[in-house]
């Protein structure tokens, strides 16, 4: 299986602020991979690097074989980069905006199906300017398809939207994925990550502090966590051994005749993870 | 036109309305394809359009092409107008020496649309985009004789005037416009406007940007 994309030892300083510190990874070709970690990470500053949009300070990147830096226009064809803030051009109508878009490139997805693919169907002829958030936001997704890549950089793509729409759009890039696209997926959203990558890394103050599949990352520790107030405390035990420990609480509550409040018993999540990646140390 | 409504009768010698005609042409130039264009480029790559185009294949020289066509096709039809309202209007004569007039505004619109894009990344934000332009075009305007002769004007500001552009330019279109005569019988004026277009493209191929001005 080849390498899509290869990393290695990639920094980048912004004057005194360290934003990547010596960042390494590979995607593989067809994955969908996450950069997931907190604003101020190094996520945006690294796929900025990898999209061509940003000089690196050190370390070798490699995208589709080629270095972003001095990539040209043929390597251009092949990647397609979802923006968020960017602007478009208000006056033209959504079909009118993915053509234009669409001739850019040697050989672009017809419009009308990248418009049905981002849910955009019944706004064709709507002008840009007329658009809500939401549907904006889809037509970045547009607009990166359009020209049918190899490679699609997905940065923040769900920020901003409704239960609804977020659902709807991890359809749209699942079924990316099973066109065979290699997916970069940057996000702050951990459910988002755990759902739609086949490997996560974590990102921490311009370091990776864990990589690998969701379940993989989960698995760290495959212990049960028992939640349960006591006394207006907040109790966490983790186990192994959960029907055990369960069993040794509750037979020393009742003995002492105490109520276990808000008693919980879950599966570890990657927000644990997460969350014990990505919290300060003491 | 409403400079010439005060200067009826004769500038220097020539008729009044040809003069000023000849200085607005060349003011419509700056206006134009400086102002107008830096502006232009400027909003596009604040709002983040400029960002999204870099993504694509398309060619950034291709773009830049494109973005000069058009301008030069709306300072043309600008031109034309101007022309056409001067004879219409003030019984100008449409000028003899029309080649030598195209190709003087043609020179003029290219040296001011490469400073026009030089000068972009010098901006920070859309919002000082049309203050800074105007600060430099309207000065400049006054000091080459768009709106009137310079005879009058401080040493000072006449030796700043002699290195401007502008001042080229109109001593072309004013050759033209009021003498009738060929573009080729100026030939400093040739080299300074030329000169000046050369310094805007390599400055422009330079310091490009296309990028929004950081926020960090």
């Amino acid at each position: 299986m080849t390498a899509a994309v290869s990393v290695a030892d990639l920094s980048k300083s912004y004057g005194g602020l360290r934003a990547v510190r010596g960042v390494t990874f590979e995607i593989r070709t067809g994955e969908v991979f996450g950069l997931l970690g907190p604003n101020g990470a190094g996520k945006t500053t690294t796929v900025e690097i990898l999209e061509g949009y940003r000089k690196r300070d050190a370390g070798t990147v490699d995208v589709l074989g080629e270095d972003p830096e001095r990539a040209g226009t043929a390597w251009r064809q092949r990647i397609g980069v979802v923006l968020q803030s960017s602007a478009m051009y208000g006056t033209l109508t959504v079909r009118e905006m993915l053509a234009l878009f669409a001739g850019y490139y040697r050989r672009p997805r017809p419009v009308d199906e990248v418009v049905d693919l981002v849910g955009l169907g019944d706004k064709r002829d709507t002008r840009v300017k007329s658009l809500s958030g939401g549907q904006t936001r889809r037509l970045d997704l547009g607009l990166a398809l359009v020209g049918d890549p190899e490679l699609v950089f997905l940065d923040e793509p769900t920020t901003g939207f409704d239960p609804a729409a977020r659902r709807a759009a991890w359809e749209t890039i699942r079924s990316l994925r099973s066109l065979g696209k290699t997916i970069l997926l940057t996000t702050h959203y951990l459910e988002e990550a755990e759902q739609l990558s086949d490997r996560v890394a974590v990102l921490r103050e311009g370091r990776i502090v864990a990589l690998g599949a969701p379940a993989e990352l989960m698995g760290r520790g495959q212990s049960t966590e028992i939640r349960y107030r006591q006394e207006g405390n907040e109790i966490a035990i983790r186990t192994d051994e959960p029907t055990r420990t369960l069993h040794e609480l509750t037979s020393t509550a009742l003995a002492d005749g105490v109520e276990l409040e808000a008693l919980q018993v879950r599966p570890p999540t990657l927000e644990d993870v997460y969350l014990s990646l990505t919290e300060d140390d003491d | 036109m409403l400079v010439s409504a005060f200067y009826t009768g004769r500038i220097d010698g020539q008729p009044a309305g040809r003069v000023l005609l000849a200085g607005l042409l060349g003011y419509a130039a700056a206006t134009t394809t400086f102002a107008g264009l830096a502006i232009f480029i400027v909003v596009r790559r604040e709002n983040g359009v400029l960002k999204r185009l870099r993504a694509t294949p398309l060619p950034p020289v291709v773009y830049i092409a494109a973005l000069l066509a058009s301008t030069l096709l709306v300072f043309a039809l600008e031109a034309a107008a101007m022309i056409l309202l001067a004879r219409v209007a003030y019984h100008v004569g449409i000028p003899d020496a029309l080649g030598s007039l195209a190709v003087a505004l043609l020179l003029g619109a290219a040296c001011f649309t490469a400073l026009g894009i030089a000068l972009t990344p010098a901006i920070r934000s859309a919002e000082g985009a049309s203050a800074v332009v105007n600060l430099i075009v309207l000065p400049m305007a006054f000091l080459s004789g768009s709106f009137g002769p310079t005879r009058h004007y401080p040493k000072v500001l006449r030796a700043l005037a002699d290195v401007l552009p502008l001042t080229y330019l109109i001593r072309l279109v004013r050759g033209a416009v009021v003498f009738g005569d060929p573009i080729w019988e100026r030939p400093t004026a040739v080299a300074v406007v030329s000169a000046w277009a050369l310094i805007g493209v390599l400055v422009a191929g330079w310091k490009f940007r296309w990028e929004p001005t950081e926020s960090t």
